[in-house]
């Protein structure tokens, strides 16, 4: 029970910054209708950008959060305008280049990283890294004890409030409007006189932010390595796909589930087993709910509709 | 002379060895040639019937286990691989078919991608029967590559082959007409996926040949290389994508292109480990200027030297 109980405390936690990730993936997605299979290592860009401010300027990562989402912001802005958007307009044979092209962007981040920053595992010694809450320091005759790592909690609660945050922007400033009305429809949106290339750069500006901020988030309590990447992109794309492409909401769901079922996979399966249980979550869904968790909530939405 | 150039492509071929290459640039040969075999497979599926595969490592890496593990397990010889793995690929790729193929464009890209890296986690951890992440290692049948340098070469011609036959068949056409618009193919009577199926059964089984040579050739596989993403998923495609998108001779130049290129970036001293950074800028160019490849894009070359000239 005690085991069960931790694993799922664990799971929700990592769940939550999982869901921040999906949730830039799924923005890119549903404004330009592309992959982006360079999302994980964008991730690790920022990551090493907050690993050298820790070590040169002893920042402290969470302080990163002000520097490293900005910085990725105007490069993800960069790579749209001047990789993505011209290969949109290339006529060719085949519909999925620009997938294929972000690949070989994010062969290019991972290598250049691992030829600058040799391929050794990193880490940012913060001093609050082995910090814990635990329940009996609360509730003393408790029955049952219970931990909640400092850092761990710390990352989920900023998570949860940068996904506010977007909400809050998407929901109700102009230029959300805009962004969500291309994803809608992309002629209509145009129109109606939105800068429809604009929306896409900023939309892939915020979507690299986004995965800045949960690389900024996952530091203190993960390790770094330039392969990483490949590895946070998989994760990326398994929760789009749980989520329903192109929904917030259900990105969130997504993220939850998946680092559920991740956390419970690694304590009673095995650790290995943990990024498999993850494509059988991910095959599962494309088979069984193609559309996601999206197409549940919204068979939800209108069965209260009626 | 355009009919005659695969018969002479094909002599030069088979007195290659007789001219006395050394050791290492028959080693870039058979490369070459078993490369173009996977990208000639992946062509089929992914240039003709427009079905963008991120996930053929599973064929290849099945190939390659079905000979080691007979040679390790069972004590076999490693060549009868080939044969085990004809059925098992058909198998793979037809339970593979049933959850992919419903699904279009991205869902596709991604769903492959996924079964890929799930057939390398699960070589990883199922010990007992891969041996892990520890690999197998076989003893090679010849010290010499002549041999080897044949029976890929008769590899090749099989895809060849089988590639040219299939293409410019009835099949061939419904390969195109649902790459081309899979609702119109459907709406004109094509059983669409029954020939994705089709399509992506060849292809499985032509790149198994592939991965059981691989055994054979090199005598040690681990997941981390034959079901790895960025090595040989992804480095088929670019195979083909360098070469050309949907032609005959695309993959082979493609094939024979990166082989090279990769062998001499990695012999330069403190820039080798930066292969990929170049594969990936060159990839990047590639679509940006030449979206059909060397030689779906011949024609525009051919043109820029003109006007270079001129």
């Amino acid at each position: 029970m005690e085991v069960l109980l931790q694993t799922l405390i664990a799971g929700i936690l990592l769940g939550g910054l999982y869901s921040l990730i999906g949730i830039g993936m799924t923005l890119i997605l549903g404004v330009m209708k592309i992959i982006n299979l360079t999302h994980g290592q964008l991730m690790m860009v920022a990551m090493y950008i907050t690993f050298w401010l820790f070590s040169i300027f002893k920042l402290d990562p969470y302080l990163s959060l002000f520097i490293a989402p900005p910085l990725l912001f105007l490069f993800g802005m960069g790579l749209q305008k001047f990789l993505i958007d011209p290969v949109l307009k290339v006529e060719s044979i085949l519909p999925h280049n620009q997938v294929i092209l972000t690949v070989g962007i994010g062969m290019v981040l991972q290598n250049l990283a691992t030829i600058f920053f040799t391929s050794d595992y990193r880490s940012t010694p913060v001093s609050y890294a082995t910090d814990a809450w635990y329940l009996s320091d609360i509730w003393k005759t408790a029955p049952i004890e219970l931990s909640l790592s400092f850092s761990w909690t710390i990352s989920f609660c900023i998570a949860v409030a940068i996904t506010v945050m977007l909400w809050y922007f998407l929901a109700k400033t102009d230029t959300g409007k805009s962004i969500r009305a291309t994803a809608q429809d992309l002629d209509a949106a145009m129109l109606m006189g939105v800068n429809v290339n604009m929306m896409r750069m900023i939309t892939f500006g915020i979507g690299s932010a986004m995965v800045a901020a949960s690389g900024c988030l996952f530091i203190p309590i993960y390790y770094l390595f330039p392969a990483l990447g490949s590895q946070f992109t998989l994760i990326a794309f398994v929760i789009t796909i749980l989520g329903g492409m192109g929904s917030t909401m259900g990105a969130i769901i997504g993220g939850l589930i998946l680092g559920v079922f991740e956390s419970v996979t690694a304590t009673y399966v095995g650790m290995g087993w943990a990024p498999a249980g993850r494509f059988l979550v991910f095959i599962a869904a494309l088979v069984f709910l193609p559309g996601g968790v999206a197409s549940l909530l919204k068979r939800h939405a209108i069965r209260k509709s009626k | 002379m355009k009919r005659y150039f695969p018969i002479i492509v094909l002599a030069v071929l088979c007195v290659l060895p007789l001219v006395g290459l050394n050791t290492y640039l028959m080693h870039i040969v058979i490369l070459s040639v078993m490369w173009a075999v996977c990208g000639m497979a992946w062509n089929l599926l992914g240039g003709y019937c427009g079905q963008v595969s991120f996930g053929h490592a599973a064929f290849f890496g099945t190939g390659a286990y079905c000979s080691g593990i007979l040679a390790m397990k069972f004590k076999l010889s490693a060549w009868y691989g080939f044969l085990l793995s004809v059925p098992l690929n058909v198998a793979v790729a037809l339970s593979m078919g049933l959850i992919v193929l419903r699904l279009r464009g991205p869902y596709f890209v991604l769903a492959t991608l996924a079964i890929g890296e799930v057939f390398r986690i699960f070589a990883e951890n199922v010990v007992d029967l891969t041996n892990g992440n520890l690999g197998i290692m076989i003893e090679r049948t010849w010290v010499e590559k002549t041999q080897f340098y044949y029976i890929v070469l008769g590899l090749g011609l099989l895809a060849y082959a089988v590639v040219k036959f299939i293409t410019e068949s009835r099949w061939g056409y419904y390969f195109v007409a649902i790459r081309e618009d899979q609702d119109a193919a459907e709406s004109l009577g094509i059983n669409t996926t029954l020939y994705k199926t089709i399509a992506l059964t060849v292809s499985a089984v032509l790149t198994g040949f592939a991965g059981s040579f691989y055994m054979v050739y090199m005598g040690y596989i681990d997941p981390q290389i034959v079901f790895s993403l960025g090595e040989i998923s992804i480095l088929m495609i670019m195979v083909v994508m360098v070469g050309g998108v949907a032609t005959f001779w695309g993959p082979t130049v493609g094939a024979v292109i990166m082989v090279i290129l990769a062998e001499l970036i990695r012999s330069i001293p403190r820039v080798g480990v930066a292969y990929q950074t170049l594969f990936g800028i060159l990839l990047i160019v590639i679509i940006i200027y030449l979206p059909n490849g060397l030689v779906g894009d011949f024609a525009k070359i051919r043109r820029m030297f003109q006007r270079g000239a001129a």
